[in-house]
């Protein structure tokens, strides 16, 4: 997400540098593209008039006409705008109340507030460690209690079971009682998708908030909605007094103007955004840092978290223990480590991140991580235990066994072979110091980095392709 | 990826009962009026511009330029549209103020006007096979149910395939629209080969001859390449049995949608070679001005427009009534 609206702004801003002065005109312009590429994105038009009200203000005050770096300046100027719609930081769930804590998911039909609700419950579950209960007042939809039912067994949240003959606001109030009674820390509500001019339904939606009185309501909307977002984004908000966002199908190519128009007509915080079709695919989020994406300088913080939870931490330490006592990166290590790259989405998902990436096509990332990655690991689980300790005794016969075996060709194992003895030369070298080095420059990063919790090829170093 | 859904293979459910919307149940008439009402005033703001004055000025062109803007045309398109319509004005081609939104509504309808081919259900091929695709939340589940309905009032015998396989309950909130329209719905547990449900679905259609089928498939954003492929596939099974089916590919666009739309025509049409689209959920205050763009680059046909939640508000899309809700006369 993001990327067209970034290599739009930073063309835009691009032609600003190496130009000495800016004029008003100059201001104009540029102005002007931003406009159209804000409104590309699918900003909301009265969101995008008053982003170009505010940089043109600053814009033309007299600090910044004699700045010397016009592209610079504008580029801050920009940037401090879109973080100032945005938010400063990621501004997390606020569980601080009474438990069981009321979480109330409202929106648009298919907005994706069930598998928003799934995801939820599966973060809390597994990062907060909190006991969780979800219950569907979708009375309206075939199967929408069935569908939550269903992930809410596979994320492993409690399932409070209600009827279509029900009220929803019944269904509601039942289910705080029993969250209550089996002592649940949090209870997220779903809710029927409604239109926000549909009476009725917001009416019901009000009932359901004031039986609840909901610690959060957060308001699920579409990554790829338009214009539209202005309108629904303000009614809801006014009829159920939001308390944040959640931006789903950010996996898409969506340019993600929703996010900006949603959080400036509310001026209710996103906090998270859904971006795929796992149960583990919801992340929080942290406004500077779209920010910094957007005009093209890549996440790279949100990279070294994700790094940090989806790698195996035990694997990790063994591998760099291993390497401190001097032995080699083997085979097996080399297949532990794609494997950990493929948790994180593969290599795509890690591209996505990093400034100057974005340009690459979807499915140019997609056959990188999936097709190369899936053979080498199939070579690698076709060989020995042997083999794969001492890869030297790989020879002739052999190579032909594992390249059937995989269903590969001899020139992919070699190929492989090849790669790891470059990883292992470099492993190498990291052993004797380098290792320090680079986390030492991780750490300076992000200071929570664990010393040592970082396997070499996952990020810094050089990708295994 | 790993699409850890699929592999909870599960048997299908009962179906569940389900409660009306207030809005089914009063009839449509109050909702209508609602939407009237915001239609209206867009009208009427336009219609104030024009009768104060005579002479055209740069309020009357901004304001139809923020219309356009807050349909989702597009930011080029609508750049487009009023700078022809400057170039007119400065040709005097155009001297009223009151000539001037009959120009731009003349400009939308001829752009999509040629988008305006009811689907027409075949007789020569039978079953006639319509595959339903779109991104996830689109309404593709919801507008099957609708056509359902529609084509068993018309008489013609219809079955479902439920071929999404992948989303939870999927298969359960079909064979509830299957129960309520008493038509079949062919299905195995979720987690199946959604091409091998279609291929079944079709071999049983064509034993039990059937007039339509309409298969569902898993909503999938279109840039997962895999998930292409898959759709791919559904394609190619069936032509195994009938080499001409299917006889529609329909996308569901939701009119919520802005620029995005136009990505995923594009992407879903180079996958699979799309010919119809059916645009839902225009009963609320989303515009779906998009459908220009997409018009414009593609020239898919629009089938269908959802503007309600009864089987009935499924309608044939009318360019004229579409772009009178864009830019309205008063």
């Amino acid at each position: 997400m993001f990327e067209n609206l970034t290599e739009r702004l930073s063309r835009t801003v691009q032609q600003l540098r190496g130009k000495g002065r800016l004029t008003e005109d100059g201001v104009r312009d540029t102005l002007r593209e931003i406009r159209i590429a804000l409104l590309e994105a699918d900003v909301a038009l009265p969101v995008v008039q008053s982003f170009i009200q505010g940089v043109r203000e600053k814009a033309l005050g007299q600090e910044f006409l004699k700045s010397l770096t016009p592209g610079q300046a504008m580029v801050k100027l920009v940037h401090d705008e879109l973080v100032q719609i945005m938010g400063v930081q990621n501004e997390a769930l606020d569980l601080r109340a009474q438990a069981p804590v009321p979480i109330l998911l409202a929106g648009l039909q298919g907005s994706g507030k069930t598998t928003t609700t799934a995801k939820l419950a599966r973060l809390l579950i597994e990062q907060e460690k909190k006991r969780v209960m979800v219950v569907s007042c979708d009375v309206y939809r075939p199967a929408a209690i069935e569908q939550l039912k269903t992930l809410a067994d596979q994320v492993g949240a409690i399932f409070q079971p209600s009827t279509a003959g029900q009220k929803p606001a019944d269904i509601a109030k039942n289910a705080l009682r029993a969250a209550r009674q089996q002592m649940c820390d949090v209870l997220l509500v779903d809710t029927a998708g409604r239109l926000h001019v549909d009476e009725e339904m917001m009416a019901e939606i009000r009932q359901i908030h004031a039986v609840i009185s909901p610690h959060e309501t957060l308001f699920v909307v579409d990554a790829m909605t338009g214009q539209d977002a202005a309108n629904t984004a303000a009614a809801f908000n006014q009829a159920l007094d939001l308390t944040g966002i959640v931006l789903t199908k950010t996996d898409g190519d969506a340019r993600g103007g929703a996010a900006l128009s949603v959080r400036q007509i509310t001026g209710k915080p996103v906090k998270f955004l859904g971006s795929g079709e796992k149960t583990d695919a919801l992340q929080p989020f942290h406004p500077e840092r779209v920010a910094s994406r957007i005009l093209g300088m890549g996440d790279v913080l949100s990279l070294v978290e994700e790094v940090h939870r989806k790698v195996d931490q035990k694997k990790a330490e063994k591998l760099v223990r291993k390497m401190r006592r001097g032995s080699g990166f083997d085979l097996d290590d080399f297949r532990s480590q794609m494997e950990q790259m493929q948790n994180m989405g593969g290599l795509g998902g890690l591209m996505d991140k990093l400034p100057g990436m974005s340009n690459l096509p979807d499915n140019v990332k997609a056959q990188v991580e999936n097709h190369q990655t899936r053979q080498m690991i199939a070579i690698i689980n076709s060989m020995t235990p042997q083999e794969r300790r001492f890869p030297d005794v790989i020879r002739g016969s052999r190579k032909k066994r594992i390249a059937r075996g995989s269903g590969t060709q001899i020139q992919a194992v070699n190929r492989l072979l090849k790669q790891h003895g470059q990883m292992q030369k470099m492993m190498k070298k990291m052993g004797k110091g380098g290792m320090a080095r680079m986390m030492k420059k991780m750490g300076k990063l992000q200071g929570q980095l664990p010393p040592g919790g970082f396997p070499g090829g996952g990020a810094g170093g050089k990708m295994p392709f | 990826m790993l699409r850890i859904f699929r592999k909870n293979k599960k048997k299908p459910g009962e179906v569940q009962d389900v409660q009306l919307r207030p809005a089914e149940q009063s009839g449509q008439d109050l909702l209508e009026k609602r939407l009237e009402d915001t239609r209206r005033q867009l009208g009427k703001r336009l219609g104030a511009l024009l009768s104060n004055r005579s002479a055209i000025d740069d309020e009357l062109l901004e304001e139809i330029e923020t219309a356009l803007i807050t349909s989702d045309i597009g930011v080029q398109a609508a750049l487009e549209i009023t700078g022809n319509l400057q170039a007119a004005i400065s040709n005097k081609v155009i001297t009223q103020a009151k000539q001037v939104l009959p120009a731009v509504q003349a400009e939308l309808y001829e752009l999509i006007e040629p988008c305006e081919q009811f689907l027409h259900i075949d007789e020569a091929h039978r079953p006639f096979v319509i595959l339903m695709v779109g991104v996830n939340g689109a309404g593709k589940t919801t507008t099957i149910g609708k056509l359902a309905q529609r084509y068993k009032e018309e008489g013609l015998s219809v079955m479902l395939a439920a071929g999404d396989t992948f989303r939870a309950a999927a298969v359960e909130q079909l064979k509830s629209w299957g129960d309520r329209n008493d038509v079949p719905v062919i299905a195995q547990g979720s987690g199946a080969d959604s091409a091998a449900v279609v291929f079944d679905a079709l071999q049983s259609a064509k034993a039990r001859k059937i007039d339509v089928l309409i298969a569902d498939t898993a909503g999938r954003l279109h840039t997962q390449a895999n998930l292409m492929e898959e759709l791919k596939k559904v394609h190619r099974v069936m032509g195994k049995l009938d080499a001409t089916a299917p006889h529609e590919i329909m996308l569901v666009v939701d009119a919520g949608t802005g620029q995005n739309a136009l990505n995923q025509a594009r992407e879903f049409n180079k996958a699979i070679g799309l010919t119809g689209i059916t645009v839902t959920k225009l009963d609320g205050t989303a515009k779906g001005g998009v459908l220009f763009g997409i018009a414009h680059e593609l020239g898919i046909p629009i089938r269908f427009i959802g503007v309600g939640e009864a089987a009935k508000d499924l309608r044939p899309f009318d360019a004229g009534s579409f772009v009178n809700a864009i830019l309205p006369i008063d």
